[in-house]
């Protein structure tokens, strides 16, 4: 929860957001100010184009869900993630979160969502 | 099994108590832990549901700024994602961690902190302001400053507008595109808080599970099966104890009878002596006074009746 008149500046200590999808969900996403380039050669998104390979993208999620100490949460898109399953589901740390957001040109299944089959398994709900 | 097993302790009344005193703890352990356990689950399943909301709504809300942002790209053009990944820098917006304590489990409870400016409506983060001033810079010409002013207020001190000239009109489009992702990444930040509570807790409540159950089927048999040991080694103690009195009272008793069964006889003894020293013959002869001399029954009457035979 934000606040809306928290006047309290960004300190090193905070963590980063990074984000792996397309170009215009990262783009969209970079206009509110996640996007961190400290280090240029380091940035905390991934533009996925339609030649980025899958190998490609699962170092970026390794990088910034492992190697990164700086990485709060990671937002992922979902057709972005349902290439990189086997990563996602075999990352089991707490921080950074893994978020999976529908993608812009697909429509959201929560069924794909790692995540989200837990917790409606727990919640005993099955495929609606 | 483990249900037979019992604490290798030497049964004694202080090794009872200080059993006795740890299956106690043991109990109000169990106890605290059950209640902490239901706490987290209560906890647990409420995050779950929240989880489902939480994830529903953001993927409207994301749905929404993705229609936000192709008005953009439609008003602005297909240079602003180059501009805007250009300008990148530094992040303004991050996430600050705080923890929360439920029944002694820290949940982590993120917030959206953001830079130069604080969230509100009003306020334009500089990438957004790059972006917009490159729009006003020429919608300034086509007379649309007044939009902008309204859409946000743009920082002076962006020096390099006149590298976006060409980029269009937009700034209103931009402003607006960028406060549907900001809502949608406080949607997700929010969502982020939940899905970490949500592993922990998922842990927490198995380590709290497998400790209560820990004590509920190990721990606590095994002190009441030490204390019932203990209990049994006490009684055989006294058992054995009575035992022993009664067997040394026994053998008191027959040491006593012996003793008097023997001081009878010698009495007895001492009584025969001293009827032996009285002189048992002229005792006898005064019993029987003149046997030689008597005649015999026989002889008496042998001479009188004719009608016996002689001999």
């Amino acid at each position: 929860m934000t606040d809306a008149g928290d006047l309290a500046s960004v300190k090193d200590a905070d963590r980063l957001i990074a984000i792996i999808g397309d170009e215009d969900t990262v783009t969209g996403f970079l206009l509110t100010g996640i996007g961190d380039r400290t280090r240029p050669t380091d940035p905390t998104y991934l533009v996925v184009r339609r030649d980025t390979s899958d190998a490609t993208i699962a170092e970026a999620f390794e990088h910034f869900t492992r190697q990164r100490k700086d990485v709060g949460m990671v937002l992922i898109t979902q057709n972005i993630a349902n290439r990189i399953r086997s990563n996602i589901e075999g990352y089991t740390g707490r921080v950074p979160a893994v978020i999976e957001i529908p993608s812009k040109d697909q429509v959201y299944d929560p069924r794909q969502d790692t995540l989200m089959q837990r917790v409606q398994r727990l919640l005993g709900i099955r495929d609606r | 099994m483990s249900q037979r097993q019992v604490l290798p302790v030497v049964p004694s009344r202080m090794t009872l108590t200080q059993v006795k005193a740890r299956l106690q703890g043991a109990r109000r352990g169990h106890a605290l832990l059950k209640k902490k356990s239901d706490a987290l689950t209560a906890r647990f399943r409420a995050i779950l549901r929240e989880i489902v909301d939480k994830k529903q709504r953001a993927a409207e809300l994301l749905r929404d700024a993705s229609f936000r942002f192709v008005a953009v790209k439609y008003v602005v053009g297909d240079e602003l994602k180059h501009i805007v990944q250009e300008s990148v820098e530094r992040a303004e917006t991050r996430l600050r961690v705080r923890f929360d304590n439920v029944a002694g489990v820290s949940l982590p409870c993120y917030r959206c902190v953001s830079g130069s400016v604080s969230t509100g409506p009003v306020a334009t983060s500089t990438i957004a302001t790059a972006a917009a001033a490159a729009a006003v810079a020429v919608a300034r010409n086509d007379g649309y400053a007044e939009d902008m002013r309204a859409a946000g207020p743009v920082q002076t001190g962006v020096a390099s507008v006149a590298q976006y000239r060409g980029l269009g009109r937009g700034g209103q489009q931009i402003a607006a595109c960028r406060e549907a992702y900001n809502e949608a990444l406080l949607a997700l930040v929010e969502l982020a808080s939940l899905q970490t509570s949500y592993l922990i807790l998922d842990e927490a409540i198995k380590v709290t599970n497998r400790r209560v159950n820990a004590l509920e089927n190990v721990l606590i048999p095994r002190l009441e099966n030490t204390i019932a040991y203990i209990l049994s080694e006490l009684d055989e103690q006294e058992r054995e104890e009575f035992f022993r009195l009664k067997l040394v009272q026994n053998r008191k008793k027959r040491e006593l009878a012996r003793t008097q069964a023997q001081e009878l006889r010698a009495r007895e003894r001492r009584a025969a002596q001293a009827l032996r020293a009285f002189d048992m013959n002229s005792f006898e002869q005064a019993l029987e006074p003149d046997a030689a001399n008597t005649p015999s029954i026989l002889e008496q009457i042998a001479g009188a009746d004719a009608d016996l035979l002689p001999i």
